[in-house]
């Protein structure tokens, strides 16, 4: 399995007590399988992915991302993680607004040392697969809210990432774009075999995935049925 | 430097504005850096030339310094500093100032009245005698005086027999005299200080400085030299804040681009490095602007006031603004080793 959470526990500190953001919460995402993450504000969809993606160790349980157990790995070796086996989209993008579209893809690369000539290449092809190759040269400025989302796709995959993990990508889209970008991580998944957890707050993706599921205080459960369109 | 060279580009006014004020600031450290070694040598240039490793002086009354202006040994003390243990060679030294009389015009000089072997490099004529004087090349210059001209000091008339190399004390061109012709001009049987060469240890009844310690018996070299060191320090001090400003406001600005690049997998070393090469570019560009406008303004100051123009004037002022620059730049740009890659999920950008 390619992640794997069980039994994890996440507290925050909240004044002079504790807050429970992630309460018990297990998961198992398969390569090929996106499961979506649904959820009102606070519920702890966004913690879900920052322990998944190493960015916060849990209190308890465990968790793997592509067989490896991250809970007792150190600050670099949690770095090297996330650059090799995990890609991130982020809400609303989150683009440097100094790099060209191809720039935020070669950053990956770079920082994870990879070779210009090899780093070119792949982010030509990605740019390509998400259709912005004539883009390339653009920075966040200059593109659509939705060409913003799909660079930020493509930068997600610049590493072959194992696990994919994606936070609200349309909460700045229309119901069109939005749809796109969900069905282009839909198709991403399937193709390069990732495990996606992707958090959303709109009912009308639950069904271009495979799974959906809702967090409620901490809690992870099955999603209702009817909600899912 | 991934993303620093691309924020430069993308940032160009913020950073040419930073640059420009790093230009403007290595521009005045480097005027003041020449202008103080200018003024330096025009005060104790004779003093630096003595081919002498200290300088013995009259023991100061308590709470003052030595000073060549209020110096007073007996003539004799030439000999018995010449005999201490270590003392290769002693040589009297008078000094006072005088006006010098010549043709129509006139100057203030300062008479050096001493051996010969002390005088700097001659490039004319032979070693003055009694009643003979040598003069600055840049006097003789002034003056049209040559091997030969007639001069009059005090109201003595001596003759030019030797133009050495110029020198200059408290600001003023020397006048070579041997020193017994010095004692007559002064009307005294004493000596203002002696020069030695090797070590002569502990002395009684004279303080002993070493040649370059003596400088601070020129008059006024002391709080000049202070004077214009303290500006130049205020000058990299405030240099330090204003970049240590920049890149405190730029790094917060920023605070939200470095906490996705550490999402994504970069290193705390890996945004220090970028965010320090930054620091340094623009550094070293805007240092490097400022100096070079500075040593063409130099040279054209050079022509008339005091201003020394050589690499270390300007080198060692451009590589101190770098090095404070960067130091309040490192202090600032630590704060990228803090951002949370965890804001970089949800709402919180």
């Amino acid at each position: 399995m390619t992640l794997t959470m069980t039994g994890v526990r996440l507290t925050y500190p909240d004044g002079e007590r504790r807050l429970t953001a992630l309460d018990d919460v297990s998961l198992t995402v398969a390569p090929g399988e996106i499961v979506a993450v649904t959820g009102p504000s606070g519920s702890g969809k966004s913690s879900l992915l920052a322990v998944a993606g190493t960015l916060v160790t849990a209190d308890a349980g465990t968790v793997e991302v592509d067989g490896v157990d991250v809970s007792g790995l150190d600050q670099k070796r949690r770095d090297r993680l996330r650059r090799e086996r995990i890609g991130f989209v982020f809400q609303q993008a989150n683009l440097l607004a100094s790099l060209t579209a191809v720039d935020q893809l070669l950053l990956v690369a770079h920082v994870a040392g990879t070779s210009r000539d090899t780093a070119r290449e792949r982010a030509t092809e990605l740019l390509d697969y998400v259709g912005l190759s004539a883009k390339r040269g653009k920075r966040p400025h200059e593109l659509s809210g939705g060409e913003r989302q799909r660079v930020a796709v493509a930068r997600s995959l610049m590493g072959s990432p194992a696990v994919l993990l994606v936070d609200e990508p349309t909460s700045a889209l229309d119901a069109e774009r939005g749809r796109a970008v969900v069905g282009l991580l839909r198709d991403i998944t399937r193709d390069r075999k990732t495990a996606t957890i992707l958090v959303t707050h709109d009912p009308r993706h639950l069904g271009l995935t495979d799974r959906a599921l809702v967090m409620r205080d901490g809690r992870l459960g099955a999603q209702d049925p009817a909600a899912v369109g | 430097m991934f993303i620093a060279w691309r924020d430069l580009r993308f940032a160009k006014g913020r950073f040419a504005l930073l640059g420009g004020v790093i230009a403007l600031m290595t521009l005045m450290v480097v005027l003041l850096t020449g202008l103080t070694a200018g003024l330096g040598a025009a005060s104790v240039s004779a003093v630096e030339a003595l081919p002498a490793d200290h300088i013995a002086f009259q023991e100061p009354a308590e709470g003052q310094e030595p000073a060549f202006a209020t110096s007073e040994l007996p003539g004799t003390s030439v000999a018995e500093l010449g005999a201490l243990p270590g003392v290769d060679t002693a040589h009297g030294m008078g000094v006072s100032t005088a006006r010098l009389n010549v043709g129509g015009g006139s100057a203030a000089v300062n008479l050096i009245g001493t051996d010969p072997s002390l005088y700097p490099d001659r490039e004319d004529g032979t070693d003055p005698g009694a009643g003979e004087v040598a003069v600055t090349a840049e006097l003789a210059e002034t003056h049209g005086l040559a091997p030969g001209s007639t001069v009059d000091l005090n109201g003595r008339s001596l003759t030019v027999t030797a133009i050495v190399d110029t020198t200059t004390l408290n600001h003023l061109p020397v006048v070579y005299l041997p020193l017994a012709t010095w004692q007559e001009l002064a009307s005294t049987d004493t000596i203002t200080a002696v020069a030695l060469t090797g070590d002569p240890g502990e002395t009684r009844g004279a303080v002993t400085l070493t040649r370059e310690d003596a400088y601070g018996a020129v008059g006024g070299y002391s709080s000049e030299q202070g004077s214009l060191t303290l500006m130049r320090g205020l000058l990299l001090g405030v240099s330090v804040l204003i970049v240590g400003a920049f890149f405190t406001v730029w790094t917060m600005q920023r605070s939200g681009d470095l906490a996705v690049v550490r999402a994504i997998g970069a290193g705390r070393g890996y945004l220090l490095r970028d965010a320090l090469g930054q620091a340094l570019a623009v550094l070293v560009l805007g240092s490097a602007v400022g100096g070079a406008v500075a040593a063409g303004l130099g040279a054209l100051a050079a022509r008339a006031v005091p201003f020394v123009l050589d690499a270390q004037t300007v080198g060692v002022p451009v590589a101190s603004m770098i090095a404070v620059g960067l130091l309040g730049a490192a202090v600032c740009v630590r704060r990228t080793t803090t951002v949370d890659p965890l804001t970089a999920l949800g709402a919180a950008r």
